[in-house]
């Protein structure tokens, strides 16, 4: 099994216009960025869309359901090995993340995954993706 | 406006060293810079532009001029990471070409390796930076950042380890003529898929080196040229791309290199096949078999049969590549491959490339740089050379 629980996780660098989406998490939800003018989805959410630079953002709640885009597992060079990797989800955005609670040679591209949070060192849930 | 034949490259010079805690980086910066100015034939006190990158120590070309004791009327510091250096030397030539310098030195240095400095450690650019909350925590380093655009590439066009592997190997066979080259021993494809897992499906041969060093190049208007008695490298056409994550639709097997590479080779006028040589930047086997598939040397998908059976061996493949051992086993100065990208490329125009490499009557070569990390937010940069 290789999970991120078994190592430190830093914690988020916060800054005035991320603490929103870092809060939500503590409340178990995962904030993926919409707009109102051209209805696209964005992440890591902002305030101006990244699409068509519309400053009409609704930071919404995702499903939390998705697939492994990709993923690696660092086996060497650190403490413990981990597996990152982007999980695109429901809403079509891909996000980079942590692929946790599976055995990591078991997983593959396509794969169905479910939002889990697990803490950073500081206490901060972070979101992560386990198998569905 | 076209850069086309506005600007030479005159002067060009790689530091020999791989380490060097006893120097600072001011100080390798310099050497490098006298090296490529007595390589042109030139003085000094002839430059009059100077373009650095965020390696450059203290505030950049402030400290650096300074340091140096350069008196120069332009300074540009455009950062895209380790392509800094090729877009630079296209910035070099747009400069000249507006009349605001004549001669441009380009400097990189680093001692990443005297610094303990890893691909398998996650970078922090710092909270300011936009993405970092979203994604440092996940350790996201240099290697697995590579490693998922690579198993990307492989789940949709079927690319093997092997045929990665084969990039590693031509590298190899080059650098066994390079006496300054950190890896000299010629692998194999088995060596390479035999060698310890970093971040799976790389392996530590699918890496490069880290490695203290850097280089500089002189780039001159074509009067300043044809004055000096070395042979002419003339910049034909340059092209630079940044990409990143799109706002979430990521696509990680499509690079920067398809938005640079057509630029370059538009304003070049030649195409993939007219090239003889290609420097390709090498901070892992995938990164060169992407950029060699969105520059058009072969079609998108198709990198992985292109790169086998030796196609990039000097002597026996169809396109020579990274002849001086590359980053895969020559050097990779401050985790920043552009720079020598560019030199081996001239050496090759020159036909001072080592005799076992040299491409014959190379005229025509391509630098490609890229900076960043494939897995994230990269910056592509490409420039087209012609020996006249």
């Amino acid at each position: 099994m290789t999970t991120a629980q078994e190592r430190i996780i830093q914690a988020p660098a916060l800054n005035p216009e991320n603490e929103r989406f870092f809060e939500a998490c503590k409340e178990g939800k995962l904030l993926v960025g919409k707009c109102k003018d051209c209805n696209e989805f964005h992440f890591y959410p902002r305030t101006i869309c990244p699409h068509c630079n519309s400053d009409q953002i609704d930071w919404v709640p995702a499903k939390g359901t998705g697939v492994i885009y990709t993923f690696s597992t660092m086996r060497r060079g650190v403490p413990v090995p981990y597996t990152i990797g982007y999980v695109t989800l429901d809403e079509g955005v891909s996000m980079m993340t942590n692929i946790v609670d599976c055995d990591a040679d078991a997983i593959k591209l396509g794969d169905k995954v479910k939002l889990v949070f697990q803490n950073a060192e500081d206490g901060t849930p972070l979101p992560m993706f386990a198998p569905a | 406006m076209s850069i086309k034949g506005k600007a030479y490259i005159v002067g060009a010079y790689e530091h020999p060293t791989r380490k060097a805690p006893d120097k600072s980086v001011a100080q390798l910066h310099a050497e490098c810079a006298r090296g490529a100015i007595l390589d042109s034939g030139l003085t000094k006190d002839d430059i009059d532009g100077y373009f650095c990158a965020t390696d450059a120590p203290g505030l950049g070309p402030l400290s650096m001029v300074d340091y140096m004791g350069l008196k120069v009327r332009h300074v540009d510091t455009t950062e895209t990471g380790g392509s800094s250096y090729v877009v630079h030397v296209a910035h070099a030539a747009e400069a000249i070409a507006l009349g605001k310098c004549n001669i441009a030195l380009i400097t990189l240095s680093g001692w990443p390796r005297s610094e303990g400095s890893s691909g398998t450690q996650a970078r922090n650019y710092g909270a300011s930076a936009p993405d970092v909350a979203y994604e440092f925590s996940y350790g996201m380093a240099t290697a697995n950042g590579y490693a998922m655009v690579a198993r990307r590439h492989m789940h949709e066009f079927g690319t093997t380890s092997e045929q990665l592997a084969w990039i590693k190997v031509a590298a190899s066979h080059h650098a066994q003529y390079n006496e300054h080259a950190m890896l000299r021993n010629v692998v194999t494809v088995e060596d390479v898929v035999n060698s310890p897992m970093i971040a799976d499906p790389l392996h530590r041969l699918d890496c490069c080196v880290v490695s203290d060093g850097g280089g500089a190049l002189i780039v001159a208007r074509p009067e300043v040229a044809k004055q000096l008695n070395r042979p002419l490298v003339k910049v034909l056409g340059a092209g630079e791309a940044p990409r990143g994550q799109n706002g979430g639709k990521v696509d990680l097997t499509t690079c920067a290199a398809a938005f640079s590479g057509p630029a370059a080779f538009a304003e070049a006028g030649v195409k993939p096949a007219d090239i003889q040589y290609v420097s390709i930047y090498d901070s892992f086997t995938i990164t060169v078999l992407m950029q060699l598939e969105d520059l058009g040397f072969c079609k998108k998908g198709e990198g992985g049969k292109f790169v086998a059976d030796g196609n990039l061996i000097s002597g026996t493949g169809k396109l020579p590549f990274n002849t001086d051992g590359g980053g895969l086993c020559n050097n990779h100065p401050a985790n920043r491959g552009g720079m020598t990208k560019v030199i081996e490329a001239v050496r090759q125009l020159r036909g001072e490339a080592h005799p076992k490499v040299q491409v014959p009557d190379c005229k025509l070569a391509l630098a490609q740089g890229m900076g960043g990390n494939l897995g994230s937010r990269h910056a592509s940069g490409t420039v087209i050379l012609e020996r006249e």
